[in-house]
């Protein structure tokens, strides 16, 4: 068998080698807030991967006549109105959180980047359709999309997680193709073009590639922004459903007790704020590193008004 | 109205149609049927039929859509599934407590973001920076419902000084609408307040650096002239239309913090609506949001447009 003959790969560096990225890390890491945010964010995933050996007690081991006890020896973060250990329930909240941000970012970040790979890359009525369509998904409100999807899908931590999926994706889709717009026209990719490279081969190998640090930096950001999401929707009832124990849940059940209980709702809460702001620190920190020119997204926003602004401030 | 200005809202429109459908398909993605999910168990076959026929959802779709649109624009958005009502009126029953909210937050925001933005730019890496970005970074942090948790557990349990939730409206009694508020628009604005911080920051530091400011300068004109006619001017521009965002992000973005604080706005009947399976109800809260939200938007963008001859070029 014989292959069609094809020229050879012109000489040309195309990628980033690996040792840029093992420096670059090493940047990022002599950081002392993205240090700390990395640091917080593996303590978290230890925490979530055993959390029951972690915990206490089991999540939902009621014990009525230990209610509404304060933080102390026998429970750190005290007990709840059924009597159920808060520190072992907040243990195993993290799960949840991280759970449903990874999967709803793993989601907008698949479908959001390959719909701007391929509106950057092909243009024309792909584009226009593909961005109108993403238009159309970020005229709404984000949480208030996510609660209309859950309308439709009713609630469940499966569903929250779609739903802030869907919510997200328009921001991968407006960030990967902006990058792409710009690696698009370089000498490399065209040098790699006319020796007959494959459109699947130049997006994978030369475009994403290329693309990658804003996209890493904005799933930093997500990942806070859907934290937060999940947390909220868990709080009005339409995420995660008891008795499974979940950050935004708890909080909406401390809050009946807070008058006599403050611990129920503050441990929760303490926690959602430490997870997302190890993301936040993270993403500017991933930002200073890899992106060094677009500096604070909110820096870049006054040059153009119309998308990142709205892409980076969303929550 | 300039090329820029136009293609702008032809745009807008182009999404605002998307939109409609979108919201349109809402009530027809729901699997079953949403009259009977409705009703519940109280199911009473002349109410059924009523409700479909008033709903529409007997006839085709495009003409379903063609006829849902055609009240949306002239502000009949049908009749709420549990009440009877009609939606356009149990939505403006509840503008006034999320207008109330919205307006306040914002006043909130910039009386933080502005004095510590403006004086974290100034002093660059001094303990006001710090303090600027420390509590920046934690206001995008918080979940706003927590917040207000937390501030009715200080201010209105511990302390006493607010009621921890109920809106008052203003035409009743001013001195309570505006005792009612407190602690919700701090809850909002702290959070916004944030995002504007870090803005206001940016936006000072790189009007200090602009090259006319060295000449006022070299002038010889005081710091404080230097401040308020020559940087504080420019900074302010790109502020104002991001406040504008942000009020567009705070007419919605209220949900949960209206919740919390059993305040009566359009947040916490759209999640009523969610919960009663209402949805002519969510499509109509939905549908003012997403065009409320499109409007600030294109608003923002066409004013900067005039600010800034820049952009529109």
């Amino acid at each position: 068998m014989s292959a069609p003959a094809r020229p050879a790969a012109p000489p040309v560096r195309v990628r980033p080698e690996r040792g840029r990225w093992r420096a670059t890390l090493r940047l990022l890491l002599s950081s002392p807030p993205s240090l700390f945010a990395v640091l917080v964010l593996l303590a978290v995933v230890v925490v979530a991967l055993f959390d029951e050996q972690i915990a206490p007690t089991g999540f939902n081991e009621v014990d009525v006549s230990d209610r509404l006890q304060p933080p102390g020896a026998g429970h750190w973060f005290g007990t709840d109105d059924l009597g159920r250990d808060v520190l072992s329930r907040v243990v195993l909240g993290a799960k949840v959180s991280l759970q449903v941000g990874t999967v709803a970012v793993g989601f907008s970040l698949v479908v959001g980047v390959l719909a701007g790979l391929l509106a950057g890359f092909y243009g024309r009525w792909i584009d226009a359709v593909l961005m109108r369509l993403m238009d159309v998904l970020f005229a709404f409100p984000a949480i208030l999309l996510a609660i209309a999807v859950i309308a439709v899908l009713g609630p469940g931590t499966t569903n929250a997680m779609i739903a802030i999926g869907i919510t997200y994706t328009p921001v991968f889709a407006r960030v990967t193709r902006a990058a792409v717009l710009g690696v698009r026209e370089q000498v490399f990719v065209r040098a790699s073009r006319s020796v007959g490279a494959s459109d699947a081969r130049l997006l994978l190998r030369h475009v994403l590639p290329n693309a990658l640090p804003p996209i890493i930096v904005q799933t930093s950001v997500s990942l806070a922004f859907a934290v937060l999401a999940e947390a909220a929707l868990s709080f009005v009832g339409l995420g995660t459903q008891p008795p499974a124990p979940s950050w935004g849940r708890m909080l909406s059940e401390g809050r009946g007790y807070i008058d006599l209980a403050w611990w129920i709702a503050v441990f929760p809460g303490l926690a959602i704020v430490v997870l997302v702001l190890a993301f936040n620190l993270l993403g500017d920190g991933l930002r200073d590193v890899l992106d060094p020119q677009q500096r604070s997204a909110l820096e870049a926003a006054r040059h153009r008004p119309g998308r990142r602004r709205r892409a980076e401030v969303r929550r | 109205m300039s090329g820029f200005a136009l293609r702008r809202a032809a745009q807008s429109l182009v999404v605002l149609l998307g939109v409609s459908l979108a919201v349109f398909a809402l009530v027809h993605l729901v699997p079953g049927d949403p009259v009977r999910l409705a009703l519940g168990t109280r199911f009473d076959q002349a109410t059924y039929d009523a409700l479909r026929e008033r709903a529409g959802l007997d006839q085709p779709l495009p003409a379903q859509y063609l006829q849902w649109i055609g009240g949306a624009v002239r502000g009949d958005l049908g009749v709420s599934f549990r009440s009877g009502e009609p939606v356009t009126a149990l939505i403006l029953e509840r503008l006034p407590a999320t207008l109330s909210l919205a307006l306040g937050s914002i006043v909130v925001a910039l009386l933080i973001a502005v004095p510590l933005g403006t004086a974290s730019a100034l002093r660059p890496r001094s303990a006001v920076d710090g303090l600027g970005t420390v509590v920046s970074q934690i206001g995008i942090s918080v979940p706003e419902f927590w917040m207000g948790i937390m501030l009715i557990l200080l201010f209105a349990g511990t302390l006493g000084w607010f009621p921890a939730g109920g809106y008052v409206p203003f035409a009743r009694d001013p001195a309570g609408w505006l005792h009612s508020l407190v602690l919700p628009a701090v809850t909002t604005g702290l959070v916004s307040g944030s995002v504007l911080t870090r803005f206001t920051r940016s936006s000072v530091l790189e009007a200090l650096s602009a090259e006319h400011v060295r000449t006022a300068r070299a002038k010889g004109l005081g710091p404080r002239a230097v401040l308020s006619w020559h940087v504080l001017r420019n900074a302010m521009l790109p502020l104002v239309t991001v406040t504008g965002v942000q009020l567009a992000y705070l007419l919605s973005g209220v949900v949960v913090v209206e919740i919390v604080f059993a305040w009566p706005g359009l947040g916490q009947l759209a999640l009523q609506a969610v919960e009663a399976r209402d949805y002519p109800l969510l499509q109509g809260a939905v549908l003012l949001f997403a065009v409320v939200f499109l409007l600030l938007n294109l608003g923002v963008d066409l004013l900067y447009g005039r600010l800034d001859p820049r952009i529109a070029a």
